[in-house]
């Protein structure tokens, strides 16, 4: 899931002030930024309390299902048309993925209130850890299952860098080293052979805007049909 | 030609130093540095944006090194640059008459200076001394032909007192298996240690040039367990240094020491100076290795 983080509140105020909006509609998002405790009914409710402690109207809000989906989204705008009509500007609470969703989905200024930081694995209730970096080069095949991409502070493919000390992380000292663990699970697989070197990275593979359609890819190959 | 190269070749002993280009224009301070530690060096690292903090580029300087008659050891972090960057400056340094590269990953940035700067790493130390084996053999990363080869002495770092040994064995061994053909360790306490580590590249036909730290004052140490990496420099020698009466010269009897024992066990030595330039001639002439 998409990991945010709330913005800090004096800078969403004063995206507020910036637009000269005296109301505003406020979305949610019913997927990531509600299990994230950031953009769900609760923490909707706390930011209405507060834009109306400053003095802003709330004309309504909504926690769609999944803010990042553009056709639920205009369907959610269609629902709350008056409220939305009666707002100077809306903010929303959900990943900058459902932020622009949002903005595609209304002709009203739309305002970012989270930080969205990482792409998350759910430890527990309320915690979150980056493992994979969405890189579209998997190596988890060569690293007994553990990211370097990621885990690894530097990023790097091979590794201990020469700052290991006792096994551990010289960036997150208080962490045990990526490779140090790659190579103790291939070890204990017996797979000591796959592990490094690792050739640099294609970094093509994630060029920026991604974009996957897999209609298109059908309709190309014949298949699914 | 690297004559770093031709004397561990030869079996000679050698001796590395290190200098930091300055934060700024102003060579004058580097160029000291040069003339205190250079006569008795082989060879002196350029480090390069050390402590992924800001400083004038170990190309520019290396070439300084040059004009002023000693032997340059170029080093390449791969925090700053990236495949183009790294391989156009390996380039770059080669036309310049720069023949000895280090190529280490460096320090990451939320520890130096500009910790908001991205870091790089687009390839790691082992990958960038592929591709200067490859430059060597006269073609770039994605295996064109280069319009003129390079014949660099390719280096990299190694920290023989860090555990476990066997993920420390298997590095030296990749990063040999990689084209590296010299070694300039961490700081060595543990002789014994050295010794093992030693034996590993020797076998591949790799040297090793052990590092010694002129450890000039308690605060240096404490400087170096906190900041740098783990516990590197152990209690009993800490104690050494801080019970002395005058750390600095202390400092310089230890690497003396340390010096004359490494003679027995590696190639070389490296002599990190933290700023005691002066310490570094005493310290290879009381030593027995330069007359």
């Amino acid at each position: 899931m998409i990991i945010t983080r709330p913005r800090d509140w004096d800078r969403v105020r004063a995206q507020i002030a910036d637009l000269g909006a005296t109301s505003v509609f406020i979305m949610g998002c019913g997927q990531c930024a509600t299990v994230a405790n950031t953009g769900g009914e609760a923490e909707i409710l706390a930011a209405k309390e507060r834009l109306e402690a400053d003095g802003v109207t709330v004309t309504g809000w909504s926690v769609g299902e999944v803010a990042c989906h553009a056709g639920g989204q205009r369907l959610e705008a269609r629902k709350h048309a008056g409220e939305l009509e009666a707002a100077d500007a809306v903010l929303v609470l959900a990943c900058g993925a459902g932020v622009q969703t949002m903005a595609d989905a209304t002709t009203k200024p739309v305002t970012p209130g989270l930080e969205s930081v990482f792409l998350g694995n759910v430890v527990r209730h309320g915690v979150f850890e980056e493992r994979c970096q969405m890189c579209g080069d998997c190596v988890l095949d060569r690293t007994a299952g553990i990211c370097p991409v990621t885990a690894c502070p530097k990023g790097l493919l091979n590794g201990p860098c020469g700052g290991m000390w006792d096994g551990m992380c010289e960036v997150l000292t208080d962490r045990e080293c990526t490779h140090v663990a790659i190579r103790r699970r291939l070890a204990e697989q017996n797979r000591s052979k796959a592990g490094a070197p690792l050739p640099p990275k294609d970094y093509s593979k994630k060029l920026k805007p991604g974009r996957v359609d897999i209609r298109a890819d059908r309709k190309r190959t014949g298949e699914g049909r | 030609m690297s004559r770093l190269r031709d004397l561990l070749d030869s079996g000679s002993f050698v001796v590395t130093g290190e200098i930091a280009p300055p934060l700024g224009t102003d060579l004058s301070a580097m160029r000291a540095s040069v003339e205190t530690i250079a006569p008795v060096c082989d060879a002196v690292n350029v480090t390069d944006n050390q402590g992924a903090s800001l400083h004038l580029s170990s190309l520019a300087a290396s070439r300084v090194v040059l004009e002023m008659g000693h032997e340059p050891i170029f080093q390449q972090t791969c925090r700053d640059r990236n495949r183009l960057a790294l391989q156009s400056d390996m380039l770059a340094a080669w036309t310049l008459g720069l023949t000895n590269l280090l190529a280490v990953t460096g320090d990451d940035p939320r520890g130096g200076d500009h910790p908001e700067a991205k870091g790089v790493f687009d390839l790691d130390s082992t990958q960038l001394a592929q591709v200067a084996s490859g430059f060597n053999a006269g073609h770039d990363m994605k295996g064109r032909d280069l319009k003129g080869a390079t014949d660099f002495f390719i280096g990299a770092a190694m920290f023989p007192e860090a555990e476990p040994w066997d993920v420390q064995q298997a590095r030296i061994e990749e990063k040999i298996a990689a084209g590296v053909r010299f070694f300039q360790t961490q700081a060595v306490f543990d002789i014994d240690k050295l010794a093992r580590a030693v034996d590993v590249a020797h076998a591949h036909g790799a040297k090793v040039i052990a590092g010694i730290l002129v450890l000039r004052s308690p605060r240096v140490i404490r400087f170096i367990n906190e900041r740098l990496a783990g516990l590197m420099v152990p209690a009993h020698v800490a104690q050494r240094i801080e019970r002395a009466e005058d750390a600095a010269a202390e400092a310089v009897v230890l690497a003396t020491e340390q010096a004359r024992e490494i003679a027995h066990v590696a190639d070389g030595i490296h002599v990190m100076a933290l700023g005691l330039d002066a310490a570094v001639p005493t310290i290879v002439r009381d030593a027995g290795i330069r007359d």
